[in-house]
């Protein structure tokens, strides 16, 4: 299976008044066609490792890395207009919040097709029909009518959606979702991640998970990295996560509270081992 | 004897011809003691009880009592010493120009209760947090610190009914478990009633003795902590928040 | 050990152990950040030199402002003993100027002072309560925002007789609607957070959360209105004095020289060229200094 993305040794710095902050420190991993989640805490580092891969930081946070590759081509070594090329087309991200990540000011049919129009200069017909059939597949029964509304006039399950079908419109081969459901109810949660499942499954993208919550990961994804202070303390299959080896990503399994679960105090997170110390 | 009663309770937001049915007609009673949670969605009202209860909500019916008494139209002074209330997100429950020491120091310079530099130590020591850190801004703390500090000033006036509205859902994972467990310990030591609003139903679980359920302003159905880790809910919506969460569950 | 690190090592302290000591530290933090600003360092070398100049005046200005030699008059800029050259009246313009920062500092000095506050008071309190409380203070607002403020700066002053001081409140008392609508703007985002519902719920009066709690964070908006607003203070009080109706002659106020300087604004154009660029500069300053600030002040970008 060739590698869709191929990271080595990705590190990401910010240049503060007080002195450098290391967000991401060393993380090496790569991607095929395939699922990967990537968890972790906040201060983590996730986050800017998905924005990394597009380029997304900006002053004075810098991004280094010995080899990022996407389906062949150097990320690094691309120019902002490569990037540009790249960004939406072939590799789309889909935020956490749609109340902040959708433009309020431009209703949902114009946000859909903006970029049809403007990068793929398809004309104003085609680009309304793909954006519909865009809004069918997240399972929105009333397309046209979504068409004219206005983000904060959709819930926030729907705003999702919407963000979804607007990342696929594309067909990019890679999506990077960023804590995708955590800003939704539980049971709007369950809807958004099967439409988000069956789409990356039929399309056959490659997916970045990114999310705090590693239950959730593992029944979605097929592969877990699990991060901490910037660094990947743990690899693992899904499937195997709860023989998961590294003491964090058993702290972190241990210390989430069940229902049904005993009474007493949750076993918390021991932050004595080495692990938790260094920190450059 | 009810620490807390509820009954009938509505809520209505009125802005400029537009009316948000909030809650309508919840009741609820919550022993001396007590741990009872609130669960649901957005939109189900869960929060805004807490807020009616501290006379930050129109309420248009029911009635509310504390301790057995009926509570006045506009909360007075003696109100904070009985029911204190600790809120979601810690990054905007903590005012950022002040010092951690003025946070915890001025409900005691509000009711003028004297010994404050012992006071405020042995909160900070009690929540688990260094006695060094009172000169600190909350941007200088971490998430699951800030919320401690919250926790801290709540009971700074030492109430007897504890308001928690989502307090661990901004956290960490592995915050969320110190602080859950701290919230445990102090109502263990100090004999508090908890009333705790939450949309995950395992923190409900892990922390309530009874829970209400609620959707779209209305109280759904009411559980015992055994009926739910049973999984003997009547209804179809309490059974679906309970597949939407049980099922996440690993082995 | 020299001194100089351990007070740094003070003021970085993670935990802190007094007020004082926590508020320094923050202060040194907004320094650092401020000083990676360059442009809004120009602008506070400009302010700090007219502070400079203001209180060095008897020393630095090399003529007496007031002291008329009609034999000098009207000499160009270069001239030995006069750098900047001299007016009509033969006084030397550069110890005008020098000695004219004084009075441009208290103007403003008093304007800064007076205005922000009761914008602030009236702003918050509009804000905060809400109801009638906030028409009818925001429709007064309205009114002194509807008149031009050089025009009601003038009313003003015709009323009460011209001179300083009358200049000064009458600009005072135009100055203040902005910063009341800018603190009510703050006010009423502030008013939904938690803190102050937490500060309500425990049993804290509007007294204590409007003066601790809001108008801490109305203050950085509220600042840097007040030095972008500096540059127009100080024209304010130039146009007064150009029509005759603020500082009185033979007072060096800037504006006044460039007044009386208009007579010859073709053949001896640094009468009034001079003072101002005085004018200018200093404005120049504020402005830079106030957007600077912003990005220091802006508790948007403080505390993540």
């Amino acid at each position: 299976m060739t590698a869709l993305l191929d990271v080595q040794n990705l590190r990401v710095t910010f240049d503060t008044e007080t002195g450098p902050v290391h967000a991401v420190r060393g993380v090496s991993f790569s991607l095929g066609r395939e699922r990967l989640g990537i968890v972790g805490e906040s201060g983590s580092g996730k986050t800017m490792t998905g924005r990394s891969v597009l380029r997304l930081i900006r002053p004075p946070g810098r991004i280094e890395a010995d080899r990022m590759l996407f389906d062949g081509q150097d990320l690094m070594a691309a120019g902002e207009r490569e990037m540009r090329a790249l960004r939406g087309k072939r590799i789309g991200m889909v935020m956490q919040d749609p109340k902040y990540s959708l433009n309020p000011v431009m209703n949902v049919g114009e946000q859909l097709t903006e970029g049809l129009r403007r990068r793929d200069r398809i004309g104003r017909a085609e680009a309304r029909d793909k954006a519909i059939a865009a809004l069918e597949a997240v399972q929105i029964r009333s397309p046209e009518r979504v068409m004219t509304a206005f983000p904060h006039e959709l819930s926030g399950g729907m705003g999702q959606r919407v963000m979804i079908a607007m990342m696929l419109i594309p067909e990019p081969d890679l999506l990077i979702a960023d804590e995708p459901t955590s800003a939704l109810d539980v049971t709007v949660q369950a809807e958004v991640l099967s439409i988000l499942d069956r789409l990356v499954r039929d399309r056959g993208m490659g997916l970045i998970f990114i999310s705090h919550d590693l239950r959730l990961v593992s029944r979605f994804c097929d592969r877990v990295l699990v991060m901490f202070k910037g660094k990947i303390v743990e690899e693992v299959a899904a499937k195997n996560l709860l023989q998961a080896k590294h003491p964090y990503t058993q702290g972190l399994l241990n210390c989430l509270p069940r229902i049904g679960g005993p009474r007493e105090p949750l076993p918390s997170l021991d932050r004595s081992g080495d692990w938790a110390k260094e920190t450059a | 004897m009810a620490m807390i009663e509820i009954e009938n309770l509505s809520v209505t937001f009125r802005a400029k011809g537009h009316e948000v049915r909030a809650v309508e007609g919840v009741s609820l009673s919550v022993s001396e003691r007590e741990s009872y949670g609130l669960v649901g969605e957005s939109g189900s009202g869960k929060s805004t009880i807490l807020r009616a209860i501290c006379g930050m909500a129109p309420v248009t019916g029911g009635t509310i009592r504390i301790g057995g008494k009926a509570l006045p139209a506009r909360r007075d002074k003696a109100f904070s010493r009985h029911v204190q209330m600790v809120f979601q997100d810690p990054y905007a429950s903590l005012h950022p120009r002040h010092t951690i020491d003025r946070t915890l120091a001025e409900p005691l310079a509000i009711h003028g209760i004297r010994n404050t530099d012992a006071r405020v130590v042995k909160a900070l020591t009690d929540v688990g947090l260094p006695p060094a850190f009172r000169f600190r801004y909350p941007h200088q703390l971490s998430g699951g610190q800030r919320q401690r500090v919250a926790i801290a000033r709540a009971l700074m006036l030492e109430p007897e009914i504890l308001l928690l509205d989502e307090p661990t859902s901004a956290l960490d994972a592995s915050v969320q478990a110190e602080v859950l467990n701290l919230l445990d310990r102090l109502r263990a030591e100090r004999g508090l009633t908890f009333l705790m609003v939450s949309h995950d139903l395992a923190v409900i679980d892990h922390m309530c003795d009874r829970i209400l359920v609620m959707q779209h302003g209305r109280a759904v159905e009411e559980l015992s902590r055994e009926a739910l880790a049973g999984a003997r809910m009547q209804t179809a919506y309490a059974r679906s928040l309970f597949d939407a969460s049980a099922d996440r569950l690993l082995g | 050990m020299t001194t100089a690190p351990t007070w740094r090592a003070w003021l970085t302290d993670p935990n802190p152990s007094s007020r004082r000591q926590a508020r320094l530290g923050q202060a040194w933090l907004a320094w650092l950040r401020i000083r990676r600003n360059t442009l809004a360092m120009a602008g506070l070398v400009i302010v700090l030199l007219l502070l400079l100049v203001a209180a060095l005046a008897p020393v630095l200005a090399p003529h007496d402002p007031l002291m008329q030699d009609l034999s000098r008059r009207l000499l160009p800029p270069g001239t030995p003993g006069n750098l900047l050259g001299t007016d009509d009246f033969g006084r030397d313009i550069l110890s005008r100027i020098i000695w004219g920062s004084r009075i441009t500092l208290y103007i403003i000095g008093l304007v800064a002072v007076t205005a922000p506050l009761l914008g602030l008071l009236i702003g918050t309190v509009a804000g905060y309560f809400g109801g009638w409380v906030d028409t009818v203070l925001m429709r007064l607002t309205d009114i002194f925002l509807a008149f031009p403020r050089l025009i009601l700066a003038l009313a003003l002053v015709a009323v009460l007789g011209p001179g300083i001081e009358n200049a000064v409140l009458a600009i005072a008392l135009t100055a203040w609607p902005p910063y009341a609508r800018v603190a009510r703007a703050e006010t009423l985002t502030v008013r939904n957070s938690d803190y102050i519902a937490a500060i309500r719920l425990q049993g804290a009066g509007a007294a204590r959360i409007i003066l601790g709690h809001v108008v801490p964070m109305c203050l950085p908006s509220v600042i840097i209105r007040v030095t972008l607003d500096m540059a127009g203070v100080i024209l304010i009080a130039a146009g007064l004095g150009f029509l005759g109706l603020g500082v009185q002659p033979p007072l060096p106020e800037w504006g006044l020289m460039i007044s009386s300087g208009r007579k010859f604004l073709f053949e001896q154009w640094w009468v009034a060229t001079m003072p101002g660029l005085a004018i200018f500069i200093v404005s120049l300053g504020f402005n830079l200094l106030g957007d600077g600030l912003r990005d220091v002040l802006d508790p948007r970008s403080a505390g993540k």
